[in-house]
């Protein structure tokens, strides 16, 4: 890290809500893709829409990164704020450009009021101001800088630019980030749209969903391409008009997919049983925040996972991933659409605020696979015929000559309800086949995630949004990555495979009670060390190989 | 097997003796086999009903059908249209069912205008769960949840409706046929969210019929586009009081509907994802 030249770097930017950051902090981001780096950014926000303090923490590398670091190199304070909360995680060679005179501290003075009223600007784009700052400071030719401007400030792109050759003018050059030899950019999406995008490849034709953070930026993402996708996208009154509207469409022979947060899925799970009875398919993306309750909103959480396990009344197969990566998101989503509709049952896409709202540029390039035609029904149609796998062909209504009839009671091969012992048996061992099918697809390898020192008898253990952060302190400390993206069915085999040879396991998971830990004791497993964060907040690299290193001596 | 029978299933029916449903089902496959000599496939229509005694008409239709959810059938019959607007999607609900759990998917489908039926199966009284008050119930009402009496006032459901923008608001009565019939026939051919509801007895728990009887009477539907008539329609009898019950339609109007009729193009999902990519690079 201390070499000539750097292979990654941090930067941090804050200010009041209402001064930008976000779109601030994607504007570096771009800078460093364009750059040629992989990128990582970190957004964590209050929730109010006015005051406060936002700050995102962007970090690019020449290898892969889906964590953050405490340390940065460089500060970009739009508020004093910034400067009192982070100085202190400033790397020695580290510097701050700050708007002055409105704040004081040390480093690149930078009068962002001045230059944005000499072109006439409006105040929001004092955030234009301090990333050509930044460029200035850093080292970023101008041309390149711009091109980034141009392409990402789509609205009073011209006042933008005048206001960002000024202050890059105005600033001095205080280290040099070069280009990665040999690399192109990187396309940089949010969690929430490497999902989108992943619903897209699998194949889905609506999107139903109520504004709830984090899930939300899907709902922007896929409403934003509706018209060019050719998909619904739909937002009706509340969470069990979602679920009920997209089961609508399913029957109707339209993938759908909804997304929500814990607070919206507890509306969800009337719909979510019904979905298990009826066998309408149906993808549900799940973005975990602070609970119980209304919780802490714009943070992060994995306290839902015992929750989406046994959501709703009664017991049915479901399929959920926990995707930890851009390629996976874009993957597991895609593989979530083919699943529920294959196998006629609930899929979900497990995240949380981390995933979907950090933002990325993708490990590999994301592949969309082709896939197979569902089988076709035989005549006369039962909508429940008994099959060896427990799986019914789909016919769609209007079909002549044919009745299609799904149904939220127990009921008969045909649809129709029935409340008889044989018939109930029957049904229940369908839903079972169905169960043990699934297994039998997804119990494969890619279930489970390994990394770090593959042979290490201590193993840190996690699922989601933290692997990023634990294969970075696995591979410091020479331990064992076991992660699976696969939590249900749990994928027994490939997990015994992954864990041959631990003696030690310590899991890390974003809640109190350890929730991987409860579903591991059903599969026969202990884990030594339980490190916990529940504060909303996810860790850092520095932050979490402390703990580790505590646990492990 | 006559085209009559086959509109039905074998599943045994198991309503009382006596109930309203019989009627709505039997005005239902009159207009259904109407429509059908008129060129509208069967296969076109989807029910869509409730929880309760209502809603066993989804077994007992030879149809397309969802047997869904206590107060979720509008959410249903909504993806449903949505999904393929050449489908006549009809709703089946009971008052518990829509006026209460079902309420504000009631009112954001009349919003919204969605292209649907909604026929309510109105006996004022939760049947299957053995005669607890509904919304509509009147004032003073005793059921097994309210031995004292109920102490609210009903909702008066056609006012509702014209409040929250249907664009067809009716009421019908199961012992008035022909005209239950053809407001069926009208609700269902209107383009746009069409609401009737049906005023029917329960045979075990409030059997109203000689009340009823007494006082319904088929209004004029001269005025049936003006709104403020429409209201003061709505206002003669509010499900409470002892006064003239009109039935028929009380207002009819035209408003963009939903869905609207778009040609979706075929994209190439591989192609689709490599440009969006293109664009966040």
């Amino acid at each position: 890290m201390e070499a000539e030249q750097l292979s990654e770097y941090s930067v941090l930017i804050g200010g009041k809500a209402g001064d930008g950051i976000a779109q601030a902090g994607q504007l570096i981001a771009s800078i460093f893709s364009e750059l040629g780096y992989y990128v990582y950014q970190y957004i964590d926000y209050p929730s109010l829409i006015k005051g406060g303090h936002n700050f995102c923490i962007i970090r690019a590398s020449d290898k892969p990164v889906f964590t953050h670091r405490t340390g940065v190199d460089l500060i970009l304070a739009l508020d004093q704020k910034t400067v009192d909360l982070h100085t202190s995680n400033l790397t020695t060679k580290g510097t701050v450009i700050y708007d002055s005179p409105k704040v004081k501290t040390e480093g690149q003075a930078l009068p962002i009021e001045e230059i944005v009223a000499q072109f006439k600007g409006r105040a929001i784009m004092g955030n234009t101001a301090i990333v050509a700052g930044f460029c200035g400071c850093a080292g970023i030719p101008w041309n390149l800088a711009e091109s980034v401007f141009r392409k990402k400030l789509t609205k009073e792109t011209d006042i933008n630019l005048l206001i960002a050759r000024e202050a890059f003018s105005r600033t001095t050059r205080c280290m040099q980030i070069h280009p990665v030899e040999g690399a192109s950019p990187r396309p940089l999406l949010s969690g929430n749209e490497w999902i989108g995008l992943g619903l897209l490849a699998g194949g889905i034709d609506a999107y139903v969903a109520y504004p709830m953070t984090p899930s939300s930026g899907v709902l922007h993402f896929l409403a934003s391409v509706a018209d060019e996708a050719g998909i619904d996208v739909v937002h009706p009154e509340s969470e069990i008009a979602v679920i009920l509207m997209a089961l609508g469409f399913a029957y109707a022979g339209k993938k759908a997919a909804v997304g929500t947060s814990g607070g919206g899925f507890c509306l969800m799970t009337e719909g979510l049983s019904l979905a298990g009875m009826s066998e309408v398919p149906i993808v549900i993306v799940l973005s975990q925040r602070g609970g119980p309750s209304t919780g802490l909103p714009t943070y992060t959480a994995q306290s839902d996972l015992l929750f989406t396990c046994h959501a709703g009344q009664g017991e049915f197969p479901r399929f959920i991933a926990a995707p930890a990566t851009p390629v996976e998101a874009f993957k597991w989503a895609a593989e979530s659409v083919q699943l529920a509709w294959r196998l006629q049952i609930p899929a979900f896409i497990l995240s949380d605020k981390t995933l979907s709202e950090g933002i990325y540029t993708p490990e590999t390039t994301p592949e969309v696979r082709a896939y197979p035609p569902l089988p076709s029904p035989s005549y006369p149609y039962k909508r429940y015929a008994d099959t060896p796998d427990g799986i019914s062909p789909i016919l769609i209504p209007p079909y002549k000559g044919e009745v299609i009839k799904v149904n939220s009671y127990t009921h008969d091969y045909e649809g129709i309800t029935s409340e008889d012992s044989e018939m109930s048996i029957a049904m229940v061992h369908k839903r079972l086949r169905k169960a043990e099918k699934l297994s039998a697809m997804t119990d494969k390898p890619g279930a489970v995630i390994c990394g770090g020192s593959v042979k290490a008898k201590t193993a840190i253990l996690c699922w989601g949004s933290p692997r990023g952060v634990c294969n970075e302190v696995a591979q410091e400390l020479n331990m064992r990555l076991v992660s699976p993206v696969v939590i249900s069915p749990f994928p027994a085999g490939e997990f015994r495979k992954a864990m041959e040879g631990v003696e030690k396991v310590i899991l890390v998971e974003d809640s109190s009670t350890g929730q991987l830990d409860k579903i591991l004791s059903l599969e026969g497993y202990r884990t030594d060390e339980l490190i916990l964060r529940y504060d909303g907040r996810p860790f850092a690299v520095e932050e979490l190989l402390e703990k580790v290193r505590r646990v492990a001596s | 097997m006559t085209s009559e029978e086959s509109l039905v299933t074998q599943a045994q029916n198991t309503w009382c003796p006596g109930c309203g449903n019989f009627a709505i089902q039997h005005a239902m496959k009159f207009v259904i086999q109407e429509l059908e000599a008129e060129g509208i496939s069967r296969d076109q229509f989807v029910l869509v009903s409730g929880i309760g005694c209502h809603a066993k008409i989804a077994d007992y239709f030879q149809l397309n059908s969802f047997y869904s959810l206590h107060g979720r059938t509008i959410p249903v019959a909504t993806g449903i249209k949505m999904a393929n607007p050449d489908l006549k999607v009809i709703c089946f609900a009971g008052d518990g069912d829509l006026y209460a759990e079902g309420l504000d998917h009631l009112i954001h489908a009349a919003k919204r205008n969605i292209d649907i039926t909604v026929i309510c199966h109105n006996n004022r009284v939760y049947g299957l769960t053995t005669g607890q008050y509904t919304p509509t119930s009147p004032y003073g009402y005793k059921g097994k949840s309210t031995p004292q009496g109920l102490h609210e006032y009903p909702l008066n459901v056609i006012e509702l409706l014209l409040g929250s923008g249907a664009t067809f608001v009716s009421r019908a009565y199961t012992r008035r046929l022909p005209h239950l019939r053809r407001i069926f026939r009208e609700a269902i051919m209107h383009p746009g969210f069409a609401h009737v509801d049906v005023l029917q007895i329960c045979a075990s728990f409030f059997n109203m019929t000689t009340w009823y009887d007494e006082r319904i009477y088929e209004t004029s539907e001269s005025n049936a586009g003006l709104f403020e008539f429409a209201c003061r329609t709505a206002q003669q009898w509010n499900y409470n009081d002892d006064a003239k019950i009109p039935i028929g339609i009380f207002f009819k109007t035209k408003k963009p509907v939903l869905p609207e009729k778009k040609i979706k193009k075929e994209v190439n999902r591989s192609n689709l994802v490599k440009t969006i990519l293109d664009r966040a690079t």
